[in-house]
């Protein structure tokens, strides 16, 4: 039988108590408790560092990597959103080297699936679109694969548009650890990877998905939307993945 | 002081760049008393010149006849600039990509045209598989992004080339603008 919660955190607070570190991000001085990532960090100290698959109330997944940084002394550059921080580490954000990585996930991004801006629902208001400009990228430099993928539009309120998913899997995650409904998943391997609902079936014909809403409002760009929506119209709610943890840690206590 | 020589030309886009570029309003008047616009659609020059500075190319390319052109341009271009989305990206024109050429022409000029239903396939540049951003045919040296751009880019990217500086188009444009 697990203890009752107030003694358990004490419990916890007293066997394995939560050790501080004190590290470098980009030769500032940084303290963090051992199990926050160099992002949240990052993000304390008012430090940039470009995130597209990290959304904050969801856990992460580490799946996009425009997060990558430099760690002195290792050779491989790790994706601040998954990376936990080491007593007198050195970690650089803005290296050449990683700005060139993050340049080139981002056109890869780009060119994997089909994205045209100047007719999307979500101009002006696109987490994908908005890393182009935080990145400075003018073009791409790989050749676009121009793709065939569908549309889903059989869900009475919204669709998913698969030219625009970046695979980043919020929609998954938002879907099975908030609303409880786990209708999203994700099938196949590397370039066929594709989200899915249910058991790979029409998302109007979901037994599981509640209609909730919250996967279309947590998706960074186009792929998961509101029917109805023209050109640059389709603007994301996302206030309330914050107040329903607030909420949540509430009763809990 | 001899004039800057500025070329312009639309390739596989609407002239939306274009008219956003005369959208600058009344400075054309300056900058038009510091260039020669040698060549461009809304002037009278059939060939295109040699010793251009500065050429802004609209549009994607798709066919044939661009390949020929953009090669060119290139050729006779000190500064080319990719002039939007359709340039830079290929944007909407390459939304027919995923179709088969045939079945493209079909749609244009058989499926949605009110009478004379016939596609043209004689005496017309060979319509290319896809159509492709400029800078996988030719080497270009400033991408102007934008749907179209915003005039207040355009001028700048101008104004910046003619006052010998290298142009910064940072948080001026961006895809889709
Ligand atoms: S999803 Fe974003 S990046 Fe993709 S076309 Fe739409 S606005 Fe552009
Ligand atoms: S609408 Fe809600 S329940 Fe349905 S798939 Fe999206 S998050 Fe899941
Ligand atoms: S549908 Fe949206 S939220 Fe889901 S993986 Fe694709 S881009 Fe991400
Ligand atoms: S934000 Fe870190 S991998 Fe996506």
């Amino acid at each position: 039988m697990r203890p009752p919660a107030f003694l358990q955190s004490a419990l916890e607070r007293d066997v394995r108590p939560v050790k501080v570190v004190t590290f470098k991000i980009d030769d500032k001085d940084v303290t963090a408790r051992e199990d926050e990532t160099i992002l949240t960090v990052a993000r304390q100290n008012g430090i940039f560092i470009p995130t597209l698959c990290h959304l904050e109330g969801l856990s992460e997944r580490g799946a996009c990597r425009l997060c990558l940084v430099e760690i002195k002394n290792v050779p491989r550059l790790a994706p601040a959103c998954v990376t936990l921080p080491r007593q007198d580490m050195e970690v650089i954000t803005t290296s050449e080297r990683v700005q060139d990585y993050r340049k080139k996930i981002l056109e890869l991004i780009l060119t994997e699936r089909n994205h045209v801006c100047s007719v999307c629902v979500s101009n002006g208001h696109c987490d994908l679109q908005q890393l182009t400009v935080d990145l400075g990228l003018t073009h791409v430099h790989y050749d676009y694969l121009y793709p065939h993928h569908t549309i889903d539009a059989t869900h009475e309120r919204f669709s998913i548009d698969h030219n625009r998913c970046v695979l980043c899997l919020r929609c998954v995650r938002v879907c099975d650890e908030i609303e409880g409904a786990h209708t999203w998943d994700i099938m196949s391997r590397g370039i066929l990877s594709k989200v899915i609902t249910d058991l790979n079936q029409p998302w109007g014909t979901s037994e599981t998905c509640t209609g909730c809403g919250k996967c279309v409002h947590v998706c960074p760009t186009a792929a998961l939307t509101e029917k109805g929506k023209s050109v640059a119209e389709m603007t994301k709610r996302r206030q309330f993945l914050p107040y329903l943890q607030m909420m949540r840690k509430e009763e809990r206590q | 002081m001899s004039k800057t020589r500025v070329a312009t030309t639309w390739l596989d886009g609407c002239s939306g760049c274009h008219m956003s570029f005369l959208d600058i309003d009344e400075r054309i008047v300056e900058l038009a008393s510091m260039i020669e616009l040698v060549y461009s659609p809304i002037v009278d020059t059939k060939e295109f010149p040699e010793n251009v500075d500065v050429t802004l190319v609209e549009g994607a390319i798709s066919s044939d006849a661009d390949i020929e052109e953009i090669i060119n341009i290139r050729k006779n271009t000190k500064v080319l600039i990719s002039f939007g989305d359709c340039a830079v990206s290929a944007n909407v024109p390459a939304m027919r990509n995923r179709f088969e050429r045939r079945e493209v022409i079909d749609r244009a000029y058989i499926e949605n045209a009110n009478n004379n239903n016939h596609a043209p396939y004689q005496n017309i540049p060979g319509l290319m598989k896809s159509a492709r951003p400029v800078h996988e045919f030719v080497q270009v040296d400033l991408f102007l992004q934008g749907c179209p751009p915003p005039s207040e880019a355009i001028y700048g990217v101008l104004s910046q080339l003619l006052a010998g500086e290298y142009p910064d188009l940072k948080g001026k444009t961006r895809f889709g603008a």
